[in-house]
C-alpha cells in the first residue's frame, strides 16, 4: 500500500525538488541515480503524484514504460520509486518563497513554517490553467465557469458534478477528455466551441470522447457573453470569421448551468521571477542548458514549468535529465558548459533547450508555428532530418549526436522546419 | 443495397495527420481507402468490424483518502457497452484501503473482462 514514509524535516538537503508531479518525481529520482544523497521533495496536495491522480483516462506510458496506462496508474509507479528510494516526500506543503543562494521558504500544513537550504533546487512546479480572465469573455460574473481541469479533479477525485448542463469552451484535450467524463456520469453536454478553424487536442479524443457519444464539434466559434445573476443560466455564442473577429448577426443563445474552460496552460512561475531567472519569451518559462540548468547556478528546471508538454513520457524524460544534473552538480560532477545556442528560425517557435554542448548526445524538443506535410527540419548546416509532418500541438523531438556536432565550429545554429518539393 | 450504403467513413487516430477513412463492405470483402500507412488500414479495418475501447471511470470508495476510486477495465470491452459499464458500476461502494490491480467487479456484464482498481486507495 502506496504509504510515505514520515518525514524528518532537516535545515539542508543536497537537493530540494519543488512539486511531486511527473516533472518532480523523475527529477527526485533522477538526483539519487547520479549520487545526491539527501532529496526533498515539496508537494502542496495530500498526494504527491500531481494532475495525473485526477487524468484517470488511459494513453499515459506508452514511451516511457511501454505499455498503455491510465494516469494514477502511471502515478503510482513513479511515486512507489521514489518512496523506495527513501526521498523525502513532503505533502501538503507549498513553497513561497526562494532566494539565489537556494534558501527556500516552506508553509506545511503539518509542520509549520521552516526555512529549508539546498545545495541543487528543481523547479517542478507545472503549469496552471488560463481562467476566464485570459480571454476576456463578457457577461455577468456567476458560479458555474469553471476550468476543465478543475471539474475533473471535483468529478475524479472528489466526487461532485459541476452541474447538469454543459458547455465547454475550447477544445484541448482536457475539455474533449471532461465531455465524456460528464456524459458518463449523466450530465447532458451540449457542445464543445473553439474559436480556431481546427480542434486543439488529438484526433484520438475527438473520436472516442466526442463521436463515440455524438457531442457536437463547433469550430471557429466563441462564447461571447456569459449570462446569470447567481448561477449560470445561458451563453451566448457566435461563430467568428478568419481575423477570429465575433459574427454577432449569427449569435445563438444555449441554455445550460455550467461553462467549463479548456483554453491552455500557463507555466507557473511566480518563483523564476522571484530570483530573476532568465525566462524565455515564448515558452514563458526559465531559460535552460541542456543540464536543464537555469541562468542561476545549481538550480535546475523541468517539466511544464519550462515549457508546455503534450505527454507525460516527455516530461518525466527531461525532468530525469534535471535530477541528474542536479545529482552531479552537488556531487561536483561537471560537465563542460554549453557553446551552441539553438535559435528557433523559420515554423519553428522554441526549441528546450536553448543551448547544448558538442560532447554528447542531446534531445531537442521544438515546436512549429503552422502544420505542414513533407517537410525537413535543419540545425544550422549540420544536421537535418525529413519529417513526415510537423502539427503546433505536437511537440516535435530531435536526437542530436555529438558526431554530428564535432565538425561545427560555430556558436549558433539556426533551427528551422522547411517543405519538401 | 445502394453504393452509400457500403460505404463508411472513420477518422484515424493514429497520428495527428487524422486521415479520413473510408471504409467499403463488399460481399465478401472490406476494403479500405484513404489511409497514408499500415496502422491506419489496420485501424479503419478493425474500427468498422469490431470497436473496442477501454473503459475508465470512478467508483465509490469509504474511508479512503479520496471518496473516489479510479478502476478500468481490465482489457477493452466492445464500444456498444462503454455507457452499460458504467451504468454498471455506478451504485458500487468498496471499502478502504484497496491495492492496486484489485478486482472490484468480476466479468462486467458477462463480457468476460474485469474491472480493477488503478491506484492504491489508503485509509484517510
Amino acid at each position: 500500500m502506496l504509504t510515505e514514509h514520515p518525514v524528518h524535516l532537516n535545515d539542508h538537503y543536497d537537493v530540494v525538488v519543488v512539486g511531486g508531479g511527473p516533472a518532480g518525481m523523475a527529477a527526485a529520482l533522477g538526483a539519487r541515480e547520479a549520487g545526491a544523497d539527501h532529496i526533498l521533495m515539496v508537494d502542496r496536495e495530500k498526494d504527491a503524484g500531481g494532475i495525473l491522480w485526477q487524468c484517470i483516462h488511459n494513453g499515459f506510458g506508452l514511451h516511457h514504460f511501454k505499455e498503455e496506462l491510465t494516469g494514477p496508474e502511471y502515478a503510482q509507479r513513479y511515486l512507489e520509486q521514489v518512496i523506495d528510494h527513501n526521498i523525502d516526500v513532503l505533502t501538503d506543503s507549498y513553497v513561497y518563497d526562494i532566494d539565489r543562494d537556494k534558501n527556500l521558504l516552506v508553509m506545511s500544513g503539518s509542520k509549520g513554517i521552516h526555512r529549508i537550504g539546498g545545495r541543487a533546487i528543481v523547479l517542478a512546479m507545472g503549469a496552471r490553467e488560463r481562467t476566464r480572465g485570459a480571454i476576456r469573455i463578457p457577461g455577468t460574473r456567476p458560479s458555474g465557469v469553471l476550468t476543465a481541469g478543475l471539474a475533473q479533479k471535483f468529478v475524479n477525485m472528489q466526487g461532485y458534478l459541476p452541474g447538469r448542463r454543459v458547455v465547454i469552451l475550447g477544445s484541448g484535450d482536457i475539455g474533449l477528455i471532461m465531455a465524456r467524463r460528464l456524459t458518463l456520469e449523466g450530465v447532458e453536454v451540449i457542445g464543445v466551441f473553439e474559436i480556431m478553424p481546427h480542434v486543439n487536442g488529438l484526433n484520438r479524443n475527438v473520436v472516442q470522447c466526442l463521436h463515440d457519444f455524438d457531442i457536437p464539434l463547433h469550430l471557429s466559434t466563441t462564447v461571447v457573453e456569459i449570462h446569470g445573476r447567481d448561477r449560470v443560466e445561458k451563453v451566448t455564442v457566435a461563430p467568428v470569421d478568419d481575423q477570429l473577429r465575433p459574427d454577432l448577426s449569427k449569435a445563438w443563445d444555449i441554455p445550460c448551468d455550467t461553462m467549463l474552460l479548456s483554453i491552455g496552460l500557463i507555466p507557473e512561475n511566480e518563483l523564476s521571477r522571484r530570483i530573476k531567472l532568465r525566462l524565455d519569451p515564448v515558452t514563458t518559462g526559465p531559460q535552460v542548458a541542456s543540464t536543464m540548468e537555469t541562468s542561476v547556478d545549481g538550480i535546475f528546471a523541468c517539466g511544464n514549468v519550462v515549457h508546455v508538454h503534450d505527454l507525460v513520457d516527455f516530461v518525466s524524460q527531461e525532468s530525469e535529465l534535471a535530477g541528474t544534473g542536479a545529482g552531479e552538480y552537488v556531487t561536483g560532477h561537471r560537465r563542460p558548459a554549453d557553446n551552441i545556442r539553438l535559435v528557433p528560425g523559420d515554423n519553428v517557435t522554441y526549441c528546450v533547450p536553448q543551448t547544448i554542448s558538442t560532447d554528447r548526445e542531446h534531445t531537442v524538443y521544438l515546436r512549429v508555428r503552422h502544420p505542414e506535410r513533407k517537410c525537413t527540419i535543419h540545425f544550422g548546416d549540420v544536421y537535418r532530418r525529413k519529417l513526415a509532418y510537423v502539427f503546433p500541438a505536437e511537440m516535435v523531438t530531435v536526437k542530436l549526436q555529438p558526431r554530428v556536432l564535432q565538425a561545427f565550429h560555430g556558436d549558433t545554429l539556426n533551427v528551422r522546419v522547411e517543405a519538401r518539393e | 443495397m445502394t453504393e452509400t450504403d457500403r460505404l463508411s467513413h472513420y477518422l484515424c487516430i493514429g497520428c495527428p495527420l487524422g486521415c479520413r477513412l473510408e471504409v467499403e463492405e463488399t460481399d465478401d470483402d472490406i476494403i479500405v481507402r484513404g489511409f497514408t500507412c499500415k496502422r491506419g488500414k489496420l485501424y479503419g479495418r478493425q474500427e468498422h468490424t469490431d470497436p473496442r475501447r477501454m473503459v475508465t471511470t470512478t467508483i465509490a470508495v469509504r474511508g479512503g483518502r479520496w471518496p473516489r476510486l479510479p478502476v478500468k477495465t481490465r482489457d477493452t470491452v466492445p464500444k456498444a457497452l462503454v455507457r452499460e459499464v458504467c451504468a454498471a458500476l455506478r451504485d458500487l461502494e468498496v471499502k478502504a484501503p484497496v491495492a492496486i490491480g484489485t478486482t472490484v467487479a468480476a466479468n462486467v456484464l458477462n463480457t468476460g473482462v474485469d474491472i480493477v482498481a488503478a491506484r492504491d486507495m489508503p485509509l484517510a
